[in-house]
């Protein structure tokens, strides 16, 4: 098979430059490529200087984010295939660009330091044991990446300043609350200081996550209510303190 | 030109930040002293992320039989008597408290029905031995140390690449790098080194490793010096995917011959019925991949050459839940659903036993400020990996490393940056730009392929002659490698650097398997299929004071007489 394909792809160097522009490339296709495959073509073969982040090339690290036709996408997970004849690939808008597709995520380093970390109950004897079907809620959110797509598609973050942590750490928050053996409860913090009133459950970061992760359904709602709970309930509110960890299920 | 330097100072500076590198900076830390850690690539995304099955450690909560012992005996004898028995003993015992330590993190393992770890079965382990969390253990294990790092505070500049080490008067100092985000110069002063950088699977067209495995710190702690070894034991993974050919080499987990996956030909026979009755599939990773390469060879492989791995007779419920990455892995890499068809599997190339050579306890190389930790070393896993002791490996020693390397910093003192080596290393970057450079991924391309096709799974004098030979035309062309643009995010740019490196991996593989006139665990020669009790040893490689390349062999040692129970004594035929 010897067709070529087209790639737009996003070339700007904030530093040097005033704008940025698509460029045009073409690339042979080869059978199942990715859009991974074609910015790595282009940078072996045509331009070396073009910057491209990658690692794993199998959806596992969550490095090569990128918008791609306008939806924020793994490159190594998007097959050519399924893009028709106009491909563009487009750094993450939601991130300061460092270089044609490669932006600074370690904004987020700084939200991860606030989300309070796993914390065991006290007293519990070791070796923990744990009910098989208890660990099964916080897997699910335990699958992310970090991929950052999440953050990404978000119009809260895209569109306002606001302190809303972001889909991405209201997920890791939800990951310890849902841990058997965790003593917090994140939701309350996760309200006051992470911003999640501000999510209107559009269900956006829901529909990019490469790992399938239910993030509005699952970790944004179930955090919402579970605040609601707390400042509303005053029976849940006294038990509270008597109770190892309250389960919430619904 | 980003000339520009900045200078940070720290007790230990760690290079990588995969497992090893992680947990030797929480010992760093737990220490007291400023840990500082780089890596070139993104905190979180280091080549860790992709081991699947899980982390060897002798439990017994699945097999109350099981012990430091056995796991030890596994070790030395899947190692085929070549590897530092001291490693196999401190891994062994150590493994299960390092698991305990990441649960008390925070990971969350599987479970057995009575709520205690779910311990999975593994290729030649002799108990079901790995801790997991489903096939995505390196994941959870990365996110767990990635939380400590941050809420410790550890200081960590990610995306940096380490171009070499500096020295005043014959002592390390500290060490040059460049951060890809804005292009600029590091000197990074510290009292002791971690390489905790992982392996160079990457020298190879068809492996299962990411970007980032060029064997960059093995090329630097050679030209710091630093001895390495064992570095024609390269580790063919039996089951990589091989098609679409965008895909050929990502790994498809041992997990699914150990949840009960079986391995077919063309012709539908159960292959490994015939090359190891006992064991079947859940042999040594040796065993299997030159099983599989044999069936490929001999005419019985599948239309994309490769074999069957098949785990659809376990049902849906069963795979979705033991094997939930490799479900989806294949339903959006190759279309195919596992619960339903048969996986098209062959080898790919996953893991270097060799690197730098350590002691054992200490994680020290033979200069007495660089340690080490993780797959950039050698010694534990002799001439073979068992699945599960790579992780269990980077917990065990990045832990000791970093305390190694705290205990130096204590007693020692920042020195003085050398300006001329500084200087050295900053014109070597600069002459790499020029207007009509040679692209170093055309360099790169051969190199890889040269190593395929002459390195592979069953080796020969003939053909690893040839390799050697590609290998120092490459060599000639290097100083012609450039590069355009400027310092930022210039792939180009640490293409070159990272070809420097490769160079040096791929020589010391090379030469060492030409010198290794036998076949030993993943060392396989066609002109010498038997294991020779002459070659009881291994091969040291090392820059001579002519910067030429020293190759010496040195002797395994032997462990002591109570220890020698534990294993099964070693037979020649």
């Amino acid at each position: 098979m010897s067709e070529n394909i087209s790639v737009h792809v996003f070339r700007f160097d904030p530093e040097t430059e005033n704008e940025g522009k698509f460029v045009e490339y073409s690339v042979p296709y080869i059978e199942g490529m990715a859009v991974l495959d074609t910015v790595r073509y282009v940078e072996e073969n045509i331009d070396p200087t073009l910057s491209i982040r990658w690692n794993c090339k199998a959806g596992k690290c969550g490095s090569c984010s990128t918008e791609i036709n306008g939806k924020p996408s793994l490159m190594c997970k998007t097959k050519v295939d399924t893009l028709g004849k106009d491909i563009t690939v487009a750094p993450m808008a939601s991130f300061p660009l460092i270089k044609d597709l490669v932006t600074d995520i370690s904004e987020n380093w700084e939200i991860a330091r606030k989300i309070p970390m796993f914390s065991p109950r006290e007293g519990m004897e070791e070796p923990w044991k744990i009910n098989p079907k208890d660990v099964e809620r916080s897997k699910e959110f335990k699958r992310c990446i970090e991929c950052f797509l999440c953050m990404d598609v978000c119009h809260v973050i895209r569109e306002h300043y606001t302190p809303y942590f972001g889909p991405r750490y209201i997920v890791k928050a939800a990951s310890w609350d849902m841990h058997p053996l965790d003593a917090l409860d994140r939701s309350k913090f996760l309200n006051n200081e992470g911003g999640l009133g501000y999510c209107n459950i559009t269900k956006c970061c829901t529909d990019v996550c490469p790992e399938h992760i239910k993030i509005t359904d699952n970790a944004i709602i179930q955090e919402k209510e579970r605040n609601v709970d707390r400042q509303y309930d005053p029976i849940a509110m006294l038990i509270k303190g008597r109770r190892k960890k309250e389960k919430v299920v619904r | 030109m980003n000339d520009e330097f900045e200078i940070l100072e720290s007790d230990v500076l760690i290079i990588g930040a995969g497992g090893a590198g992680m947990r030797a900076a929480i010992s760093v830390n737990d220490a007291g002293l400023k840990p500082i850690m780089v890596s070139k690539s993104l905190l979180g995304k280091a080549h860790t992320v992709m081991a699947e099955g899980g982390i060897a450690a002798a439990l017994g909560d699945v097999d109350s039989k099981d012990n430091w012992t056995v796991h030890f005996g596994d070790i030395i004898e899947e190692g085929v008597y070549i590897s530092d028995w001291k490693m196999a003993e401190l891994l062994a015992k150590e493994a299960p408290e390092r698991v305990l330590e990441l649960e008390r993190y925070g990971a969350l393992f599987d479970r057995t029905p009575d709520g205690r770890i779910m311990q999975r079965a593994f290729g030649a382990h002799t108990y079901r031995r790995l801790a997991h969390i489903g096939d995505r253990t390196g994941l959870e294990l990365i996110k767990t140390l990635e939380d400590q790092i941050l809420h410790r505070n550890i200081q960590f500049l990610d995306e940096i690449y380490i171009v070499d080490l500096i020295k005043n008067n014959n002592k390390i100092v500290g060490a040059y790098g460049i951060k890809m985000n804005d292009g600029k110069r590091y000197i990074f002063r510290t009292k002791a080194i971690v390489i905790a950088t992982g392996g160079s699977g990457r020298v190879f067209k068809v492996t299962s490793n990411s970007w980032e495995s060029t064997g960059d710190g093995l090329g630097i702690a050679y030209r710091a010096g630093v001895k390495l070894k064992d570095m024609e034991m390269v580790q063919f993974h039996p089951t990589g995917m091989v098609y679409p050919p965008s895909v050929k080499g990502v790994l498809v987990t041992e997990g699914v011959r150990g949840e009960g996956g079986i391995l077919l030909n063309s012709k539908d026979e159960r292959f490994m019925l015939k090359y190891s009755p006992e064991k079947k599939e859940l042999d040594a990773r040796d065993v299997v991949a030159r099983a599989i390469y044999k069936e490929i060879m001999d005419g019985r492989g599948t239309e994309h050459g490769g074999v069957y791995l098949d785990i659809s007779f376990k049902g849906p419920d069963f795979i979705k839940n033991k094997l939930p990455a490799m479900y989806q892995q294949f339903l959006e890499f190759a279309d195919i659903d596992i619960t339903k068809k048969k996986m098209e599997v062959a080898p790919t190339v996953h893991y270097m036993m060799g690197g730098i050579e350590v002691e054992a306890e200490s994680g020290k190389s033979n200069i007495e400020n660089i340690f080490a930790a993780g797959e950039v070393t050698s010694g534990l896993h002799g001439a073979n990996r068992l699945g599960g002791n790579s992780l269990a490996d980077i917990l065990v020693f990045g832990k000791r490393a970093g305390d190694s390397a705290a205990q130096y910093a204590l007693s020692s003192k920042l020195e003085k940056i050398d300006q001329n080596e500084v200087e050295s290393i900053t014109k070597h970057i600069n002459d790499l730009f020029k207007e009509d450079g040679k692209n170093p991924y055309a360099l790169m391309d051969r190199l890889m392929t040269c190593m395929s096709e002459n390195v592979g799974i069953v080796r020969d004098g003939e053909h690893l002659k040839k390799a050697i030979e590609i290998i120092n035309e490459l060599k000639k062309e290097f100083p012609d490698v450039g590069t355009k643009g400027g310092m930022k995010y210039n792939h180009g740019l640490l293409g070159c650097l990272e070809l420097e490196n490769m160079l040096i991996s791929c020589e010391a593989t090379a030469t060492s398997a030409l010198m290794r006139e036998e076949s030993r665990g993943a060392h396989t020669r066609s002109d010498f299929p038997k294991k020779d009790k002459n070659w009881r040893k291994s091969i040291v490689v090392y820059r001579g004071e002519k910067n030429e390349i020293v190759y010496e062999t040195e002797k395994t040692k032997e462990m002591p007489e109570e220890f020698k129970a534990y294993v099964k004594p070693e037979v020649y035929k």
